[in-house]
């Protein structure tokens, strides 16, 4: 696969990896370098390939990974979650989801139970077929639950573009998308912050562009290098953090730059602004962050789920897990949690960080290296 | 001459193209169903008796299993031929030459019957190829809203012919790990089907018996010391099953690039991030090997339809405390291959 | 975050509400990927895609530059 087995070339990466350790042997010789570097990737995606491609373990323990908060199944709020369990069952409703949510458990049950119940909770591969399943269905009401981040949002602006071109009245979206930037600043605005370098998400970048980490790198001093989710392309996003690091700048660098351009995707970002709004949004084991969230506009509100259907109430008591919290700001380990691969495993998850493929909990779960047990 | 259709009152000979709860009865609706659709198709049918005789003079191995596929009717087969492949591999993984199956048939009033139809000569496709019988069987309806249109019971018996059979017991530590073929395409297949994903080329399911396959090998004189086959759960859910059955359970390791798969399977797979490894086959078996005669076993397996990507893809490296099923990353570092835990779901993050 | 993959746009048509394309991936080839964001994207060119929709043209010559750096 072009594109892929490039940057999955085990001599290519072997190769990178030559180039790190000489970049931290230099590191090295600066006293007021303090070592391990600590690299915290955003993406859920990244932490994946990682560790499922063992870029942990090949590269020195001068080099240490913390996981960010790039899941966005793990941070939607369970009274979301909730409230998508109702919308579900409402009648005449097709509720459309990606498969990432369809196993995320609320405060009683997750969408298979609910399906099995009678629901309609079909799975879709884009939002947009979910525009052309209410486009077939006249005479029923389609919901997209809309999670995910910047890239993920703009096939979500995409769809409502569908929606208004085909004029399909029966649609709308439960809107849970996040913004990246604002939850990397609650991050690294912690005094307890121990981040050196950050490995920002390419696919988020892609849309967005660059600009938004400016003053990010400004404020915190510390290099920001866009990356892909390939493990050559990783690695050279971790030489690329790590020369800077030793060379004592603190820049916006773009190490993905066959994909990302600096001002992003203008299709996309006016698309997203026509249709979307910065809003508050609560993270799950977070908070409320301000701007943190997508919204729909005003005048686009007839696609919003949750004003359609405004008298569905669904606030449950919430069972807290502060651990989530902990792994998802990268305070903690996945395998600090009391309740990892115990009470909490991928066979019986509690938490989202494992029910989602994305969390760091799950990728630790199955990619935990043979007899290391941190 | 006006077309002159005289249709009787009576609900036996109503000319219906529907299953009804009439042929589930036992009466003439029954009979008619048996001889007109199901004594056709299947020649040696015992219809006289109850059950079905058979000598049995050595070791027997006999095996039952349901199908409630979903779609019925996917690319590269439908719920008949699974339930014929399903029982004959069965057998076939215990080393025994499958003989004689049963058949029994749930279906839903409303089915329609030309779907029946389909389902059934699919079936006797099936049984030809894997050279079996269908001797007994048993037909019931049920009312509508109460059947999944149709369910499908096989069991099966056959003679071991192997000269000790195979079972987890029997691995060694140092025995090599073989796929019979290319693996994954029955659930992407599934996958595909059920939820509208179309490409190009279209991947059809690997569902098919594996009988002759496993019988080759032994004529080859390899006597594979464990075999079992590839379904639910992928060539993970396999491995990991015989890890652990074994009485001292062992660590198995694979390498990931050797396991074959389809370019469209994997494509696919990558487009909805799931793991190969974790999505069913149905006409695949993983076996252990005797090093010296671990290619030979893939020689002798690529000649078969289906077979042309046979590989050796790991091998038993220990006795383990609790059964452990390993891949060597990219990078060298050593991870875990897991059981899959529920249903492998497409993802987008 | 963002499962996206590149594919090589094999075919593309213009007169449906938004321009969409068939894409292959590495020997699946899917179609109904949308061009929306990537309205000079051609054929033969590589693109990246999630869920459904095209998020940029790949750059040829700056992934060969980045490998050719990295070997």
């Amino acid at each position: 696969m072009k594109y892929v087995t490039e940057f999955r070339d085990k001599e290519v990466a072997k190769g990178v990896i030559g180039e790190i350790q000489r970049t931290i042997l230099e590191i090295k010789q600066n006293p007021n370098i303090k070592l391990p570097i600590r690299l915290m990737e955003i993406c859920g995606g990244q932490t994946h390939s990682i560790l499922q491609y063992g870029i942990h373990t090949a590269l020195p323990s001068d080099v240490e990974f913390i996981h960010g908060p790039g899941c966005p199944v793990c941070v939607t709020p369970i009274s979301t979650i909730d409230l998508a369990l109702e919308l579900a069952k409402q009648p005449n409703v097709i509720f459309t989801s990606v498969g990432d949510m369809l196993r995320v458990p609320g405060s009683d049950e997750n969408m298979f139970e609910a399906r099995a119940k009678g629901a309609d909770i079909r799975w879709v591969y884009s939002p947009i077929e979910a525009v052309e399943i209410a486009n077939e269905n006249p005479s029923k009401e389609i919901i997209f639950f809309a999670i995910g981040f910047e890239t993920t949002t703009s096939p979500i602006a995409a769809a409502i573009y569908l929606a208004e071109k085909l004029k399909v009245k029966n649609f709308s979206i439960l809107t849970a998308m996040v913004r990246v930037p604002p939850a990397l600043e609650v991050i690294l605005s912690d005094e307890e912050c121990e981040v050196d370098g950050v490995l920002a998400a390419g696919h988020v970048c892609t849309v967005m562009g660059s600009e938004e980490y400016e003053p990010l790198v400004e404020k915190y001093g510390i290099p920001i290098v866009i990356t892909g989710f390939q493990p050559v392309e990783i690695l050279g996003g971790v030489l690329a953090c790590l020369q800077q690091i030793r060379d004592g700048r603190a820049v916006v660098e773009n190490a993905y730059d066959w994909v990302v351009e600096k001002e992003g995707n203008p299709f996309a970002q006016e698309l997203i602004h026509t249709y979307f709004e910065f809003i508050d949004r609560t993270w799950r084991g977070i908070g409320n962050i301000p701007h943190s969230g997508f919204g729909l506009r005003k005048e686009y509100r007839h696609f919003d789920a949750e004003e359609k259907w405004k008298n569905i109430n669904a606030v449950k008591e919430p069972k807290p897990n502060k651990y989530c919290g902990l792994v998802l700001t990268g305070k903690t380990k996945p395998t600090q949690c009391p309740f990892f691969g115990k009470e909490c495993s991928q066979e019986h998850p509690i938490g989202a960080l494992m029910v989602s493929s994305e969390g760091a909990c799950a990728a630790y779960y199955l990619y935990k290296d043979v007899g290391v047990n941190e | 001459m006006t077309d002159f259709n005289l249709e009787c009152p009576v609900t036996g000979y109503a000319n219906t193209d529907v299953i009804t709860l009439s042929h589930g009865s036992g009466g003439e609706s029954t009979q008619r169903l048996i001889m007109n659709m199901f004594a056709k198709a299947f020649p040696n049918l015992q219809t006289d008796t109850d059950g079905a005789g058979i000598l049995c003079g050595r070791t027997m191995a006999f095996t039952t299993d349901s199908f409630v596929v979903d779609p019925i009717f996917f690319p590269g087969g439908d719920i008949g031929s699974l339930s014929v492949h399903g029982t004959v591999n069965d057998l076939a993984m215990m080393g025994a030459k499958p003989l004689y199956l049963s058949v029994a048939f749930i279906l839903e009033e409303g089915f329609l019957l030309k779907d029946l139809q389909t389902i059934v000569t699919s079936m006797s496709a099936a049984v030809k190829e894997a050279g079996v019988s269908i001797v007994t069987g048993d037909t019931k309806v049920v009312e509508k809203g109460h059947g999944h249109g149709i369910y499908i019971n096989t069991s099966g018996i056959g003679m071991v012919l192997a000269p000790v059979a195979p079972n987890p017991d029997r691995i060694h530590v140092g025995d090599k790990v073989i796929i019979s073929g290319d693996v994954a395409r029955h659930g992407m297949a599934i996958m595909s089907a059920r939820n509208g994903i179309e490409i190009d080329p279209p991947i059809f399911s690997d569902s098919a018996s594996i009988n002759r396959s496993v019988m080759s090998l032994y004529d080859a004189g390899i006597h594979p010391y464990c075999m079992r086959d590839v379904t639910r759960g992928g060539v993970s859910a396999a491995l990991n099953e015989i890890a652990r059955a074994r009485s001292t359970p062992i660590h198995i390791r694979i390498s990931e690039e050797s396991v074959p798969v389809e370019d469209n399977v994997r494509g696919l797979a990558e487009l909805l991030g799931v793991d190969p490894l974790h999505i069913a086959s149905e006409g695949r078996f993983i076996l252990f090997a005797e090093p010296t005669l671990a290619k030979k076993a893939v020689n002798t397996l690529r000649k078969f339809p289906g077979g042309e990507k046979a590989a050796i893809i790991g091998e038993v490296v220990a006795e383990h405390t609790s059964g452990l099923v390993t891949a060597k990353s990219l990078l060298g570092s050593e991870k875990i291959i897991y059981m899959p835990a529920g249903e492998i779901l497409p993802r987008i993050c | 975050m963002c499962l996206a993959i590149p594919g090589k746009i094999v075919e593309i048509s213009e007169n449906t509400p938004m321009r969409m394309a068939k894409v292959n991936f590495g020997g699946a080839v899917k179609s109904e990927i949308s061009l929306l964001f990537c309205p000079l994207a051609k054929i033969n060119d590589y693109c990246l895609v999630h869920a459904g929709i095209a998020l940029e043209v790949i750059k040829e010559d700056r992934a060969r530059e980045a490998l050719f750096l990295y070997r």
